[in-house]
C-alpha cells in the first residue's frame, strides 16, 4: 500500500500558549513493499510523521495518501478502523500498552477490535508469537510474568497479529540486547522481502538504516532534510554532521581505513560483510 | 485532547505577579476567596470585577486565553445561574416560562452568584498560571511551618503534594500514549454504549497503573539512593524572598476590603 504525504505540517496544543510546530512542508513517498528508514536527531518529528500514517494525528495543513483513502486537512475523518487496520504502529517501549491477563488475549485484542473472529485471532497469536521467536507456551502466561524482552516481542506479536500492510516501526530495538536486536531486526526484514510488506522504521542506529533500509529520509526541525538510498545519504558525511548524526561504525572504519590506504574502495560498504568481501577483494588484487 | 485545560497549569512568563512571592501569593488568594462573599449590590460586584481585571492585566497573561481555558466551568457557572433564576422567589414577577415564573430578584440573584464562582475560579486559576508548583508547595509549606511545632508533618504533606503536581504531566503524557498505542490497535474510545465505553478505557488504565507504580518504586528508590531522609536540617535550594510589593499587594487587598465593607448594603 502506497503512503503519500504532500506539505503535511503539525502543531501541538494549537490554538494556546502552548503552540508548538512539530513539523512542517513534510513531503514523501513510500512506495508499497518498500523499507524506508527516517532518521534524525531527537525532536526532529519523526514519531510526529509516524502518527500521521495511521491518522492518529491529523494534518493541519497537507495531505495524506494511504492506500486509496485521502486524507486532507481541516475535514472531519469519520472511520478510521481500516486505515489503522492495515497501517500497523510499533510504538516505543510497546511493552507498555500490555494489559490483558494472557499474552493470548493481549495478541487478540488488535485483531479483534478489527473484526477477527476469536478462533482466527487464537491461530493468529499462535503464528505471531512463533515469529518473534517466543515458544508458544508463553500465550498462557500473564504479561506481566515475562521479561522486558519478551515483553517487548509479545506487544510487537500484538500488532504482527493485525496483518498490518505496512508495519510502523519506532525503535523497535531500544533497549534490547544485541542478540534479541539483530532477531528482531531480520524478522522484519524478512517479512518485508517475503510477505511483501512495507516497512517504515524509524531509528538512531545508522547501522540499521544502512543495512535495511532502500530508502532513507533525513528529519530535521520539522522538516525533511534530505531524502536518497543509504549509499546516497550516507556518503555524504558533512550533512549527517550538520544535524547531528554521522555515517554508520562500517563506514567510518572504511574512511580510516581508505586514509591508511592512501586510495579509496571501489565502493561505500554500508554492512561489515560488505566491507569484508571488499577488502577481501583487494588482497587478491594485489596478490 | 487536554490540551486546552489551563486548571493547574502553569504559564512561565514574566510579570510582576510571576515575581511574587508565591505565600504572598497564597495569602492574597485565601483572603481574596473571603472577601469576595463581601459583595452584596452592584456597586461592591463592579469594584469586585474591575479589581480582577487589573489582576489579570498586571499577570501579563491574556484574558482571551483565560476564558477559553475555563470553559468546562463556565458550563457549571451556567447551570448555577438558571438554578438561581428558576428556584429564588423574590420580588417581582418578570415573565412565566410554562408553570415556572422568572423573579427578578432570581435573576439578579443568579447574576451575582455567577459572577462570585466565575471571579473565584478566574483568581485562583491565576495562581496556578503563574506561578511554578513547586513553589507553591515551597510556600505551602513554609506558610505551615508553625505548626512542625505540634507535630504535623508538614515536609513530609508538602513534598507530597510536590511529587503527585511534578507527575501530573508526566500522567497525561502517559495517558495519551497509550491511548494512541491502543487506538492504532482499533481500540475505540469515543463511541459505542456507555458500557462499551467503560469496557474501552480497561486497555487504558491497567498500563496506566502498572507505570504509575512502576515509577513511584523507582521514584523511592532514586531518593533514597541520594540520602534523602526527610525534612529534618534540609536546606532549601530555592529560598523565598519576600519583597516590598508582596507587602503592597496584601495591603491593597485590605484597602479593598475596606472599601468593599463600607459599600456593601
Amino acid at each position: 500500500m502506497d503512503i503519500k504525504l504532500r506539505e503535511v505540517e503539525y502543531r501541538y496544543a494549537a490554538g494556546t500558549p502552548f503552540e508548538r510546530l512539530a513539523i512542517t512542508d513534510v513531503s514523501f513517498h513510500i512506495p508499497s513493499g518498500e523499507y524506508m528508514a527516517i532518521i534524525g536527531h531527537t525532536g526532529s518529528g519523526k514519531s510526529t510523521v509516524l502518527q500521521h500514517l495511521n491518522v492518529l494525528l491529523k494534518p493541519l495543513k497537507g495531505e495524506i495518501d494511504i492506500g486509496s483513502r485521502t486524507i486532507a486537512a481541516g475535514r472531519k475523518e469519520k472511520d478510521l478502523k481500516e486505515v489503522r487496520r492495515r497501517v500497523g504502529i510499533v510504538f516505543q517501549f510497546p511493552e507498555h500498552q500490555l494489559f490483558e491477563e494472557t499474552v493470548e488475549k493481549d495478541i487478540c485484542f488488535g485483531p479483534m477490535n478489527f473484526g477477527v473472529k476469536e478462533e482466527q485471532a487464537k491461530q493468529r497469536a499462535r503464528d505471531a508469537i512463533r515469529l518473534v521467536g517466543l515458544p508458544e507456551s508463553v500465550l498462557e502466561r500473564s504479561p506481566f510474568d515475562l521479561s522486558g524482552g519478551q515483553m517487548r516481542r509479545v506487544a510487537i506479536a500484538g500488532v504482527l497479529a493485525m496483518k498490518p500492510d505496512v508495519l510502523v516501526l519506532d525503535e523497535p530495538t531500544a533497549g534490547l540486547d544485541p542478540r534479541g536486536r539483530l532477531d528482531m531486526m531480520e524478522m522484519f526484514a524478512s517479512l518485508q522481502k517475503n510477505n511483501g510488506l512495507t516497512c517504515v522504521l524509524v531509528t538512531h542506529s545508522m547501522e540499521d538504516a544502512a543495512r535495511y533500509a532502500d530508502k532513507i529520509v533525513m528529519m530535521h526541525k520539522g522538516r525533511v532534510y534530505k531524502t536518497g538510498t543509504p549509499r546516497e545519504i550516507f556518503s555524504d558525511r558533512d550533512s549527517l554532521r550538520a544535524i547531528g548524526l554521522d555515517v554508520p561504525e562500517t563506514i567510518h572504519f572504511q574512511h580510516l581505513f581508505e586514509e591508511k590506504l592512501g586510495f579509496p574502495l571501489k565502493r561505500l560498504c554500508l554492512t561489515p560483510e560488505e566491507l569484508a568481501q571488499e577488502i577481501r577483494d583487494l588482497r587478491g588484487e594485489r596478490r | 485532547m487536554m490540551e486546552k485545560v489551563i486548571l493547574g497549569r502553569y504559564l512561565p512568563a514574566d510579570s510582576i505577579v510571576h515575581r511574587m512571592d508565591p505565600r504572598a501569593k497564597l495569602l492574597f488568594i485565601f483572603v481574596f476567596v473571603l472577601i469576595v462573599f463581601l459583595a452584596n449590590n452592584v456597586a461592591t460586584y463592579a469594584l469586585l470585577g474591575a479589581f480582577t481585571l487589573f489582576i489579570v492585566f498586571s499577570s501579563n497573561v491574556k484574558l482571551r486565553f483565560l476564558i477559553a481555558g475555563l470553559k468546562p466551568v463556565i458550563l457549571l457557572i451556567l447551570f448555577t445561574f438558571f438554578l438561581h433564576v428558576f428556584f429564588t422567589k423574590e420580588g417581582e414577577v418578570l415573565t412565566q416560562v410554562g408553570f415556572l415564573s422568572i423573579y427578578e430578584g432570581g435573576v439578579i440573584k443568579g447574576i451575582f452568584i455567577s459572577l462570585r464562582f466565575f471571579l473565584l475560579i478566574l483568581v485562583t486559576s491565576l495562581l496556578t498560571l503563574t506561578t511554578p508548583p513547586i513553589s507553591v508547595t515551597d510556600g505551602i509549606e513554609s506558610l505551615f511551618g508553625p505548626l512542625k511545632k505540634i507535630k504535623v508533618p508538614v515536609h513530609e504533606l508538602a513534598l507530597m503534594m510536590s511529587i503527585s503536581l511534578r507527575f501530573i504531566p508526566t500522567l497525561l503524557d502517559e495517558t495519551d500514549k497509550i491511548m494512541k498505542a491502543q487506538m492504532a490497535r482499533g481500540a475505540d474510545f469515543t463511541s459505542g454504549s456507555i458500557a462499551d465505553r467503560v469496557k474501552a478505557v480497561i486497555p487504558l488504565l491497567i498500563p496506566l497503573f502498572v507505570s504509575a507504580f512502576k515509577r513511584a518504586e523507582e521514584l523511592a528508590v532514586a531518593m533514597e539512593a541520594r540520602g534523602y531522609k526527610g525534612g529534618q536540617g534540609r536546606t532549601k535550594y530555592r529560598v523565598l524572598a519576600w519583597h516590598v510589593r508582596d507587602t503592597m499587594a496584601l495591603l491593597l487587598l485590605a484597602v479593598l476590603a475596606v472599601v468593599l465593607f463600607m459599600l456593601r448594603s
